[in-house]
């Protein structure tokens, strides 16, 4: 099983990322579920997501204890919230943007998500679209099929834009 | 100028959103009732905002109760304090929801049985804590999670409930207007008997603005006319400043219904039923403090 | 259609499916994307129902109840306080013998508000006469709510339905979703006593101590002439869809020493901590309890039995251990875990079955060496 968590601002679109890694992973033929941290959630106030990938069904509900990878929506998060909290030894981290951090020896990746959508536009409410061009991220690292993701996210948003700016962080992320 | 005490009673550590008038308005509530209060609170925003055990950022006792009952619950607690000749302020703050909805029957009991208490209502015209769903106070053709296209129905009009009870005071408030709240409610705890307050309580995530907004959307509301601020006391109403100069010039409605996200898409017949509404209430104000009626 | 949904969203997904005619619901965190998905549905015309937001869980129910006596299908969704509140008119709904489907996000109850996973408020409507089925999947939750109509509406039962998952750990995960097509699954309602102007009847007059009981026996007896209807609608929906259920969820439990016995999410994730105790040559199988009410015949002779209530009944035990003890003769490990939305891992099931103590009841987090 590989376990994944994502931290975000309320807002950011956190939890529909997770929504989407598992939809993909389900359009790749395997198991996945997601589901967000709910404490008392506001909007701005620090959020984690979780997603779980197997080859078999996925029986376990509780807390993920020991991520494989973090993923990183809003760094400014790292000020308040230890985000490699768990992270198994050879775990990964995922940045949007880089920023000095230490990372405590984790292989950390980055792509700038926030710019990628601000490129094309993809803003809501004044706030850029991360969750489409993350799984953008996530698909170049293996986690599920670039075919997938993009399937995706056209069942899930009808604007254009998401699957391009996931394939601009597929671009982008350099291994 | 109003002279605002400096002690504050609601801390940092609130769970509040950025740009929430309940954090505002409890501030100067508190500011106004002082540490001899209890805070009677059913389920509503504020009962998260207050903190997660084991913290609390209200330096008063604050008293959680299930979402019907706060107005009964707090006539047993005013009826003991006075029992024991305790003058220890009892105030219910309440949302929207939990005030016209879930709450009305315990609130018009305690209002008939003229339990000595101060009801604030803090109205941001949804169910907020759950994630913004309709509740009687949303206006018409407001988008809320319930009502996608819009409610078809109007807000559920409290003030004129509560005033078939005659208290002996009541008064609507608004975050945007801090001194003018800290003077009702100060007004209100001098009086015995039931006393409510309806304060209009702008919400970023509700009502889909820039947080930083609120205070302006407070200020747009009365502006256009669209909220009055009034007060009625031994059955004598008086419109307050603000409120009567938008009665002289009103702002157009557009001004405030524009930059608010919930009435994206407001069909020109709701935006009408609004303005009539506000237009035939503030009338009848008017009129009532004139004399006539 | 394989998509993926939340279990609240399943339960909307169904309900849309269903049709009622009438739905009157109340918002109340962890339910209450329920309500908003059908609000949805109902704005973009995709569900033809009058959808009636009440003020209140009291007048949830009973608007539910007023439809349902005209003959028409009818659905609400509430959870923990939301559900106490309606206490009164869904003992009324059992008696009046309307054959309501609710939903019920299992979540504890307050002081202090607690919005996470607990099933001592559904528990607390036990002897009301309502059926009651825990689901711990996302399809679970769809096709447990389907089947929900079916098995109410039927005429040897005509006794309301809840369907209860559980607050945020199923309410809110995103797993897979199978949708069908219905077909003619759920045949249209028929209610024998609706209301009708033609032939007018009193409904639930004063009813005098020569008479009373009989109406209440006659709950009952439809309580058990459930059973045969939830295994013929079990069967046809298997029939037609592939997926059946049971009364229980049984795991490795043919040849087990121990069973561990458990609702919900709780009782998948069992499944786990039987995996692990397997590898370590332990015997153990893990048996989930769907039906609550009408309660099921339990296999559990001559094996040890290690129950887990995410529920209290204070100055009495676990309700679920009761049940076990009562019902099956056994003399269960009771285990008191989960409640508030404790979170209780395979690692933490595993541990209870391993240093399980016939006949004593533990509380995790509190008894020490549970």
């Amino acid at each position: 099983m590989y376990e994944i968590r994502i931290h975000s601002r309320g807002g950011q679109g956190g939890v529909t990322a997770a929504k989407l890694l598992a939809l993909a992973a389900f359009r790749d033929h395997k198991y996945a579920t997601a589901f967000p941290f709910y404490g008392a959630e506001r909007r701005g106030a620090p959020v984690v997501s979780f997603v779980r990938i197997d080859e078999s069904p996925i029986r376990v509900y509780s807390q993920i204890k020991k991520p494989d990878l973090i993923v990183v929506l809003d760094n400014s998060i790292m000020d308040v919230v230890d985000v490699l909290h768990g992270l198994r030894p050879g775990g990964k981290v995922l940045l949007n943007g880089t920023l000095p951090h230490d990372m405590k020896g984790f292989q950390t990746l980055s792509v700038d998500l926030t710019t990628i959508a601000l490129r094309l536009n993809l803003v809501v409410a004044g706030s850029p679209i991360l969750n489409t061009p993350v799984i953008g991220a996530l698909a170049k690292m293996g986690i599920v099929s670039m075919d997938s993701a993009k399937s995706a996210i056209s069942e899930m948003f009808s604007d254009d834009r998401n699957v391009k700016a996931a394939e601009a962080a597929f671009q982008e992320l350099v291994l | 100028m109003t002279e605002i005490p400096k002690e504050e009673y609601l801390f940092k550590c609130t769970s509040a959103c950025a740009g929430c008038s309940s954090s505002l308005v409890l501030r100067y509530v508190l500011k106004a009732a002082g540490p001899d209060t209890v805070l009677v609170m059913p389920a509503c925003c504020t009962s998260v905002i207050q903190g997660i055990y084991p913290n609390t950022a209200m330096n008063v006792p604050v008293y959680n109760v299930a979402f019907a009952a706060a107005a009964a619950c707090a006539s047993g607690m005013s009826a003991s304090f006075r029992a024991a000749k305790k003058s220890t302020n009892v105030i219910v703050y309440a949302g929207d929801g939990g005030t016209v909805d879930i709450g009305i029957q315990a609130l018009s009991g305690a209002f008939e049985r003229r339990t000595d208490f101060l009801y604030i209502c803090y109205d941001n015209e949804a169910y907020g804590n759950t994630g913004m769903q309709r509740s009687g106070a949303t206006p018409t053709g407001a988008r809320t999670t319930t009502t996608p296209g819009g409610k078809p129905d109007t807000k559920k009009d409290i003030d004129r409930i509560v005033e078939a009870h005659d208290p002996p005071y009541m008064a609507t408030a608004c975050s945007a207007y801090p001194h003018d709240l800290f003077k009702k409610v100060t007004k209100a705890l001098s009086i015995r008997g039931p006393k409510f307050i309806h304060v209009l309580a702008p919400c970023p995530p509700g009502w889909r603005y820039p947080t930083e907004q609120t205070v302006e959307m407070g200020k747009l509301a009365v502006k256009t006319g669209m909220w009055v601020l009034f007060e009625r006391e031994y059955g004598k109403v008086t419109i307050n400043g603000p409120s009567r100069a938008a009665m002289i010039k009103p702002l157009p409605v557009e001004e405030y219904l524009g930059p608010q996200g919930r009435f994206k898409g407001i069909s020109r017949e709701a935006v009408d039923a609004l303005v009539s509404l506000a237009r035939r209430n503030a009338k009848r104000l008017s009129l009532e403090e004139e004399g006539v009626c | 259609m394989l998509t993926i949904a939340t279990g609240n969203k399943a339960v909307a997904a169904a309900v849309k499916q269903v049709s009622p005619e009438v739905i009157a619901a109340y918002p109340i965190t962890p339910q209450t994307e329920i309500v908003e998905q059908i609000a949805e549905y109902v704005t973009n015309g995709e569900l033809k129902s009058q959808y009636i937001p009440v003020e209140s869980e009291h007048s949830a129910m009973a608007a539910c109840i007023g439809a349902s006596i005209t003959g028409a299908r009818t659905f609400t969704a509430t959870s923990s306080h939301g559900l106490l509140y309606m206490h009164e008119m869904v003992n009324w709904a059992a008696g009046g013998r309307l054959p309501i489907v609710m939903a019920n996000v299992n979540r504890a109850l307050g002081p202090g508000w607690n919005i996470w996973a607990e099933h001592t408020d559904s528990m607390q409507e036990r002897d009301t006469g309502w059926l009651q089925v825990y689901v711990s999947t996302v399809q679970e939750a769809y096709d447990t709510t389907l089947m929900a109509f079916r098995i109410a509406e039927h005429n040897d039962v005509l006794l309301p339905v809840m369907v209860n998952l559980d607050g945020f750990s199923l309410s809110h995960i995103n797993q897979s979703l199978e949708t069908v097509d219905l077909g003619d699954f759920i045949p249209p309602l028929r209610l024998p006593h609706a209301i009708d102007v033609k032939n007018p009847r009193g409904y639930g007059p004063l009813t005098g101590p020569e008479d009373y009981f009989k109406f209440r026996w006659d709950i009952e007896r439809s309580m058990r002439d459930s059973v045969k209807v939830v295994e013929s609608t079990e069967k046809e929906f298997f029939r037609r869809f592939g997926r059946s259920y049971g009364f229980t969820d049984d795991y490795q439990c043919e040849d087990a020493d121990v069973v561990v016995v458990s609702m919900g999410t709780l009782g998948k994730e069992a499944e786990v901590s039987i995996d692990l105790l397997r590898k370590e040559g332990i015997k153990a199988g893990s048996m989930r309890i769907r039906w609550l009410r009408p309660f099921p015949k339990l296999d559990l002779k001559g094996r040890d039995v290690v129950v887990i209530d995410r529920d209290y009944s204070f100055g009495y035990g676990g309700i679920l251990a009761d049940a076990v003890r009562s019902k099956c003769r056994a003399d269960p490990y009771s285990v008191i875990a989960g409640l508030g939305g404790q979170e209780v891992t395979y690692d933490d099931i595993a541990g209870f079955i391993r240093g399980r103590r016939p006949g004593e009841e533990s509380w995790f987090g509190v008894t020490p060496d549970v």
